[in-house]
């Protein structure tokens, strides 16, 4: 078989050949003819490629195969969570809830850190206009959950699975070679991974989920249609000025940029405020007590009223009340911020992402590798995570049929059903985006409008919120 | 197994059972020792000088599949047809095994199962029994396509160790493999056989007791000759021109009768469609051009326990009876 390897390689090969950087490192394969073989390696150990690595893991029709995780950083797991809340929070959707249940990962949450949150409203800061979600049954609407306990969640499950699963800590990826798609004599059909410390691996699928920056996808030339966005994100861990039921997430759109307010506790919540890059570097640095009475007053003042849209926005209001007089519910104010905890105020940029394929021969994006939203309406990880249950669901099936992997067969079914779901979300959460990010009178009066009509009509909300829950 | 390599099996002469004086034929003299050959040749009947074969190896036909030797695993290419058949024909073959067994780990649900594809060509549907677990032999007249099928299976060790390929004939092995298999899988080969009768006695001699014979063929029908010849190969040119005959298409019926009368006991018959737009097969209740079809050889005791009629359902529910290791 080496000899096979090597034989075909250093024949001069007609076809595709393989951009410069590449080439010495296919005469080098034949020594890589020894490099351990797996069957999946999943380059990326955040949440999303922990997760995807751990549901094969503990995939009954993987049972007899072997995958790899490869991750940069360090191993992180606790058994207590630190008395201080991380900055760094995700919305958990029910499905993703669903999804990380399915092989144990929920129970560790559950039993770290988590926040259930029943109502969600949102409102406009140039007018009255607001919508409220929540479920008829007053059911959690998703969950709060800092990133780390869901990486060490996860971790606890990789580790559960570890004769299956091997997974490569301060690990990077440097170099990939693609195989030629169909099978031609002599080189090896498998993609060959080259990590920083010159380790080499085999794999007959590789899955890219190292985030907006992936390297995968680069290497793998996928066209990457991205957008910068004028703002960056601040996040801290805030303290309430009273404890209350908080049960419910809060984001306002200012024309800088929406600011939210995730619970964590009764005491404490999350903030997301995204806004302008030197408005962003102001919140950071500025003492303690201004931010608090930035955030206070950003989520209180009415300062970006008009006379003109609220008498607009009244006149919609009582229009619809007649058509439908249930139809708008009381705004609700959110709880006033105390103070911040100091050493948690982080800023980072803000963009858009979307790849054009998912997948090719032996290989597949997920998460933020494939597409990267605004935090706006708090899908990213969740599109991760519904990435993660469809890939799994199409690998098991085809695992169960003796097929090979990497096989583009199945992996396209997977492209089409992501990209189907994914794609008008991205495309509307980019709208919602720009269509907030004004003051201009038409656009506000549009959207309020449309913000209260939408809040009148129970179908398109339930909508709305399913699409969101999965 | 996929049609074009098992054209030894084609014969200008049916029914005759002929020894073939394989020394005459390129490959014969490099698979087999030549005293083993010259034993085969006393147990089987009369030696002919010149021979078509003693499964009939037309050098005609074998020259045309040479060319595709090189093509099996291009799944967009001639064989693409093929490929998609194992979409549905190894879940068959895997969920008829699994309903048979009680004691079978879903991770691996073939393992233990010796598994022999008879007409392997280049490996396609060999390989994916493998990867469920199966040890599964897989033999070829054409020697091109056993080393085609040996390259691609090199590179998983996996695999390597799992499937073993041979340059031969059924007939060649059954002296050395008697009652050795638990399941034979004859996947669109029995069209090209020259002696039916002769190639099911040779399934039944080296499949152990309440084994299973998979067939999946094509029927001998106006509509099989329409679409099974004309459009596929003429037309459309899903299938290499000139692959099949319609004359040696196998109606179920015929099939069905020849495997009751030598042992065997038909559990399942299942039509199969292919559908040119979207390159997919699917199961069909209409027989008249494609069909699969699930034999279980008799028991040592003799006779199998009572089972169904041949349905035409997809789900086999009856399992065989002193269960088979399988």
């Amino acid at each position: 078989m080496a000899a096979l390897c090597g034989q075909g390689l250093l024949a001069p090969l007609g076809g595709r050949s393989l951009a410069g950087p590449r080439a010495p490192l296919r005469f080098r394969a034949a020594v890589a003819a020894a490099a351990p073989l797996y069957d999946v390696v999943v380059s990326g150990g955040g949440m999303v490629g922990s997760a995807m690595a751990a549901v094969l893991g503990h995939d009954i029709h993987f049972h007899d195969k072997k995958i790899a995780l490869l991750e940069a950083g360090p191993r992180k797991e606790y058994n207590h969570v630190p008395d201080t809340y991380s900055n760094r929070v995700s919305s958990i959707s029910p499905g993703s809830a669903t999804l990380l249940s399915s092989f144990g990962a929920w129970d560790h949450v559950c039993s770290l850190r988590l926040k259930p949150f029943q109502r969600m409203q949102v409102w406009d800061a140039c007018s009255e206009a607001m919508i409220v979600f929540e479920k008829d049954d007053l059911d959690d609407m998703g969950y709060i959950v800092e990133n780390d306990v869901i990486m060490s969640a996860l971790t606890k499950q990789l580790d559960a699975v570890a004769d299956r699963v091997e997974v490569f800590y301060g690990s990077r990826a440097v170099g990939y070679t693609w195989p030629l798609p169909s099978h031609s004599c002599g080189t090896s059909p498998w993609v060959q991974i080259e990590l920083a410390d010159g380790r080499r691996l085999q794999t007959k699928l590789l899955i890219g989920a190292d985030g907006h920056n992936s390297v995968v996808r680069k290497e793998a030339e996928i066209k990457n249609i991205e957008h910068q966005y004028d703002q960056s994100a601040v996040v801290a861990t805030l303290h309430l000025s009273e404890a209350t039921n908080n049960n419910v997430a809060w984001q306002r759109f200012l024309p800088t940029g929406p600011i939210a307010l995730l619970p964590l506790s009764d005491t404490a919540s999350s903030l997301v405020w995204s806004t302008s890059h030197e408005h962003a570097s102001e919140l950071v640095t500025m003492d303690e007590e201004s931010f608090v009475d930035s955030i206070n007053s950003a989520f209180w003042s009415n300062v970006n009223h008009s006379d003109f849209i609220d008498t607009a926005g009244a006149m919609f209001r009582s229009a619809l009340s007649l058509l439908r007089p249930s139809g708008s519910a009381v705004r609700q104010l959110p709880p006033s911020v105390a103070k911040v905890d100091p050493e948690s105020r982080v800023m980072f940029p803000l963009g858009m992402g979307h790849a054009t394929e998912y997948v090719q021969h032996r290989v597949a994006l997920i998460g933020d590798a494939a597409h990267r939203v605004h935090p706006l309406a708090g899908q990213g990880v969740n599109l991760g995570f519904g990435d993660v249950a469809c890939l799994a669901h199409h690998l098991s099936a085809a695992a169960f049929n003796g097929n090979d992997l990497g096989s583009l067969k199945h992996l396209l079914k997977f492209e089409t059903e992501r990209q189907r779901h994914n794609v008008s979300l991205i495309a509307a959460i980019d709208v919602l985006k720009r269509l907030y990010s004004t003051k201009l009178a038409p656009l506000v009066l549009l959207r309020t409008w449309g913000l209260q009509a939408t809040n009148a009509l129970p179908p398109l909300k339930e909508q709305i919120m399913a699409i969101a829950s999965k | 197994m996929d049609d074009h390599a098992d054209l030894s099996f084609q014969a200008g002469l049916r029914g005759t059972l002929q020894d073939c004086n394989w020394e005459s034929q390129p490959k014969a003299s490099s698979t087999l020792p030549v005293p083993l050959s010259e034993m085969k040749s006393s147990v089987l009947t009369v030696k002919r000088p010149f021979s078509t074969s003693r499964s009939s190896v037309d050098p005609k036909e074998i020259k045309k599949f040479q060319l595709l030797a090189q093509k099996w695993w291009d799944e967009e290419g001639e064989y693409s047809a093929l490929h998609s058949m194992n979409d549905i024909r190894v879940p068959f073959i895997r969920d008829t095994l699994l309903n048979m067994s009680s004691n079978y780990h879903l991770g691996s649900p073939l393992s233990g199962v010796k598994i022999l594809d008879v007409g392997c060509g280049g490996g396609l549907l060999s390989e994916p029994l493998g990867r469920l677990g199966a040890s599964v032999t897989g033999i070829d007249p054409l020697e091109d396509n056993i080393r085609t099928a040996d390259q691609h299976k090199s590179f998983d060790p996996v695999l390597s160790q799992r499937i073993q390929y041979k340059s031969s004939s059924l007939e060649e092995i059954v002296e050395e493999s008697m009652e050795t298999f638990d399941v034979i899988v004859a996947c669109e080969v029995v069209e090209h056989v020259a002696d039916l009768e002769m190639f099911i006695k040779c399934c039944s001699q080296v499949l152990k007791p309440e084994g299973s014979l998979f067939i999946t063929t094509i029927n001998k029908t106006q509509l099989s000759y329409v679409l099974g010849i004309v459009v596929a190969e003429k037309i459309l040119g899903i299938v290499p021109e000139g692959t099949h005959e319609w004359e040696k298409f196998v109606p179920p019926e015929d099939l069905g009768r020849l495997l009751e009368s030598n042992g065997f006991s038909v559990k399942t018959v299942n039509g199969m469609l292919y559908n040119p737009l979207w390159g997919s097969w699917s199961w069909t209740e209409s027989t008249s051009i494609n069909y699969a079809m699930h034999a279980v050889k008799s028991g040592a005791q003799g006779h199998s326990s009572p089972t169904d009629a041949p349905s035409e359902t997809e789900s086999e529910e009856h399992s065989a009876t002193a269960g088979t290791a399988v």
